[in-house]
């Protein structure tokens, strides 16, 4: 059927586009662009902390109201515009369909919806910098009363109110909730209901699997804060005392209902890099994934944990103690199955014929560095250690350290391994692999030092401790420097991704259709795969990992070949 | 178009349509589920809440849920005929459903007007200015419940209508059933909220 050649507009087919693949590159580049700006927020107040009160090249002074601003928007923009359209929307929309066999997803015209939706997300967020006041700037977190009054409208009038930055960061939260709302619906009715002939629950690749795990956890959390987000914005807008305790509201209840869906989030975006690695492990070390059943199990485990561990971000909110008790236990509790998964990541390397590749070597580096971030996680799990660290730099240190790798090494991970199937071009190896020593280098002397700054008591919301003439700020400015210059550092490097990204795409070598030797069926279309992505349906025979299996001379067999 | 889409065999053979509809029914009730169980929190921490919700007007509220009740009846109708192809009844049995959101929103509208006439309204004064009464917030939290309700019985109108649209032309058949879905879900939630607004007083 898709042999038929599509005679569609630049703007059908670019812009306005219902094809699966064009939507999860507009949401990519959307979250690209989107890290960049997140990024630059990131630059401004790192370089006031290393160099408080300096004028910050391309940028000029920071005032105090402006670095909150930035530390809240980059947390907003990086979690709900960077690692949600690119991990799930971009990853999903490019593999769920390809890999399952199908020619593209169950309603393409909603998934079309989902992305414009998100777009004007988006845009209201940039706009918020700019309404007066700028952009809210009490923590990425939304908390009330800081969110819900007061200090920028006492009696607000309905418009006025409406147009405020904290205004229009809910609406924009919920529009993009919306958005993702209905793209997972796509996702999940297009894996269940789509499947090509002879793809199996047992079939489907761990990459789905896990992208399909982590929509449901979306959408199973979000509700609650849709509702309390709106409950917020009436706050604002019309008077309500939802989360006043003037009026008889309660703050604390909004902080249940934003970590309700916060911390299931992590998970939202974590599982899909994990599955991105379940895909590269097996078909860089040339073996079957170990225990790829049973990873999916305990996806499933933590997933059904992930809603249960929410209140370990209040543990200094003046939750009662025995309820803290329960929620340590619970959040060190889901450390087991992810150790597990990753447990099962490393037996599959075990006696491998590894082939050190860009894919491979980002996802090794992923590895690495959620290591930190898992373990400083056990730390924190804990209520008696995190009323110590809470706030403080090792907080900060310990999420990017979770976070940095999924959304980013997650990303280029799948980038470097999916690229030559997507644009049909081979990527420079040289300046992938300077991209990568650079980012992974430069994070960990970003985020390393600031453990200890964390653990010597430094605040994570401060904006110059010059002005607390009791404390001496010797000891945290050096590794504050430390961490700044790397940061500078790091952003540079992403250059050399920008560039190769354009320059491979415009003008690389020609890529063959499986250049690592996959099995998945996104490996048989065409590359970059047409509109309709298969030439034929492919019937499926087999498991996605079945490399190195002793009834074939070639090391690998693609899920299609006929037993 | 539809040449491609029979190409891949629907493995569960569920219309993709209807699983759709399920997964938005799922996340509608995590919305109101949120909501909900965020007002039974308070109600439980302030039993005073029982003074205000003295003043809902539980006959009206019963009549609503009648006509709802009544109107969920109609749609199920509407898709029997459906299934027999029978554009007339189909015809006759939506409109009566959309008859009865018009109704149960009409019915809404007075108590709404009474109920603002006598001083209650989304905004929550502060709890100086009301003296003792903490339960003010239970009118933010009722205004926000029915409102929200509310919203969704004109969006099942809408999904009806556009149903019925299609019916009369004989297509889309499909469409009455999934219209019936939403309005079944639009019907729970009222037998939710109706005790938890109306009855607990």
């Amino acid at each position: 059927m898709s042999n038929t050649v599509h005679s569609q507009s630049f703007l059908r087919k670019y812009i306005f586009s219902t094809d699966h693949k064009t939507i999860g590159a507009q949401y990519t580049i959307t979250g690209l662009v989107m890290a960049a700006l997140g990024g630059f927020l990131a630059y401004v107040f790192r370089y006031n902390l290393a160099f408080p009160g300096d004028a910050i090249p391309l940028f000029g002074e920071l005032t105090a109201s402006q670095y909150n601003t930035f530390i809240t928007c980059h947390g907003m923009i990086m979690v709900f515009w960077v690692g949600m359209p690119i991990l799930v929307a971009g990853l999903g929309n490019f593999l769920i369909p390809i890999m399952i066999g199908t020619d593209d997803m169950a309603f393409p015209k909603l998934n079309m919806m989902s992305y414009w939706i998100f777009l004007f997300s988006a845009i209201v967020l940039v706009i918020s910098f700019f309404v007066p006041g700028g952009a809210f700037g009490g923590g990425w977190t939304l908390y009330p009363p800081l969110s819900a009054n007061g200090y920028l409208n006492p009696n607000p009038s309905f418009f006025k109110a409406l147009f405020y930055g904290n205004s229009l960061m809910i609406i924009s939260v919920a529009l993009e909730f919306t958005s993702l709302l209905m793209g997972g619906i796509n996702f999940i009715v297009t894996t269940i209901n789509r499947r090509a002939p002879g793809m199996t629950p047992w079939r489907i690749p761990l990459a789905v699997w896990m992208i399909n795990i982590a929509t449901v956890i979306f959408m199973f959390s979000v509700g609650p804060l849709i509702a309390g987000a709106f409950m917020l914005l009436f706050d604002i807008v019309l008077g309500s005392g939802f989360f006043d305790p003037s009026r008889g509201g309660d703050p604390i209840l909004f902080q249940h209902l934003f970590w309700f869906f916060g911390h299931p989030e992590v998970y939202v975006l974590l599982l899909p890099a994990l599955g991105v690695l379940g895909e590269i492990f097996p078909v860089f070390a040339r073996k079957p994934l170990f225990a790829y059943k049973i990873i999916v199990y305990l996806t499933i485990v933590a997933a059904i944990l992930s809603v249960v561990v929410w209140a370990h971000h209040q543990f200094i909110a003046g939750i009662d103690p025995r309820m803290a008790t329960f929620f340590s236990v619970a959040t060190i509790l889901i450390s087991i199955p992810f150790s597990g998964i990753f447990l099962a990541f490393m037996a599959t390397l075990w006696g491998g014929k590894i082939r050190i590749e860009l894919p491979m070597i980002w996802a090794l580096g992923f590895i690495g560095l959620f290591l930190v971030g898992g373990f400083t996680g056990l730390f924190l799990g804990s209520n008696a250690f995190d009323i110590y660290a809470h706030d403080t730099y090792f907080i900060v240190a310990h999420f990017h350290y979770t976070l940095f790798p999924s959304i980013f090494f997650g990303f280029f991970a799948a980038f470097y391994y999916w690229f030559p199937k997507f644009t049909g071009k081979e990527l420079n190896k040289t300046l992938g692999y300077i991209h990568f020593w650079g980012t992974f280098i430069f994070f960990n002397f970003v985020f390393f030092p600031l453990f200890f700054n964390g653990l010597g008591g430094q605040h994570r919301r401060i904006f110059n401790y010059g002005m607390f003439d009791s404390i001496n700020i010797e000891p945290y400015i050096t590794f504050e420097k430390i961490a700044t210059i790397s940061a500078i550092c790091l952003i540079s490097i992403q250059i050399v991704f920008i560039f190769n990204f354009i320059m491979s795409w415009m003008s690389g070598k020609k890529a063959a259709r499986n250049p690592w030797q996959a099995n998945t069926l996104e490996w048989l279309a065409g590359s970059p795969p047409p509109h309709g992505n298969f030439d034929n349906i492919p019937t499926v025979y087999r498991g996605p990992y079945e490399y190195s299996a002793p009834e074939t001379d070639a090391d690998y067999l693609p899920q299609n070949v006929q037993p | 178009m539809e040449n491609q889409r029979s190409l891949s065999v629907p493995i569960l053979r569920v219309p993709q349509g209807r699983m759709a509809m399920w997964m938005l029914i799922a996340g509608e009730l995590m919305i109101f589920g949120g909501l909900i169980a965020c007002y039974v929190l308070y109600r439980l921490r302030f039993p005073e809440w029982a003074d205000q919700a003295v003043h809902t007007n539980t006959l009206i509220g019963a009549i609503n849920t009648i006509v709802l009740l009544t109107s969920s009846f109609t749609v199920v109708k509407a898709h029997e005929a459906a299934n027999k192809l029978d554009i007339g009844k189909v015809t006759l049995w939506l409109s009566a459903s959309i008859g009865g959101g018009l109704l149960f929103l009409v019915f809404k509208s007075i108590e709404y007007s009474t109920e603002i006439g006598h001083g209650f309204t989304f905004a929550s004064p502060t709890l100086q200015t009301s003296g003792d009464t903490i339960g003010s917030l239970f009118w933010s939290f009722y205004f926000f419940l029915t409102g929200l309700h509310g919203l969704h019985v004109i969006v099942g109108m809408i999904i009806m209508f556009l149903a019925l649209l299609n019916a009369r032309k004989g297509q889309k058949l499909y469409r009455v059933e999934l219209a019936g879905m939403y309005w079944h879900m639009v019907d729970l939630i009222w037998i939710f909220l109706f005790p938890l607004l109306y009855i607990a007083k």
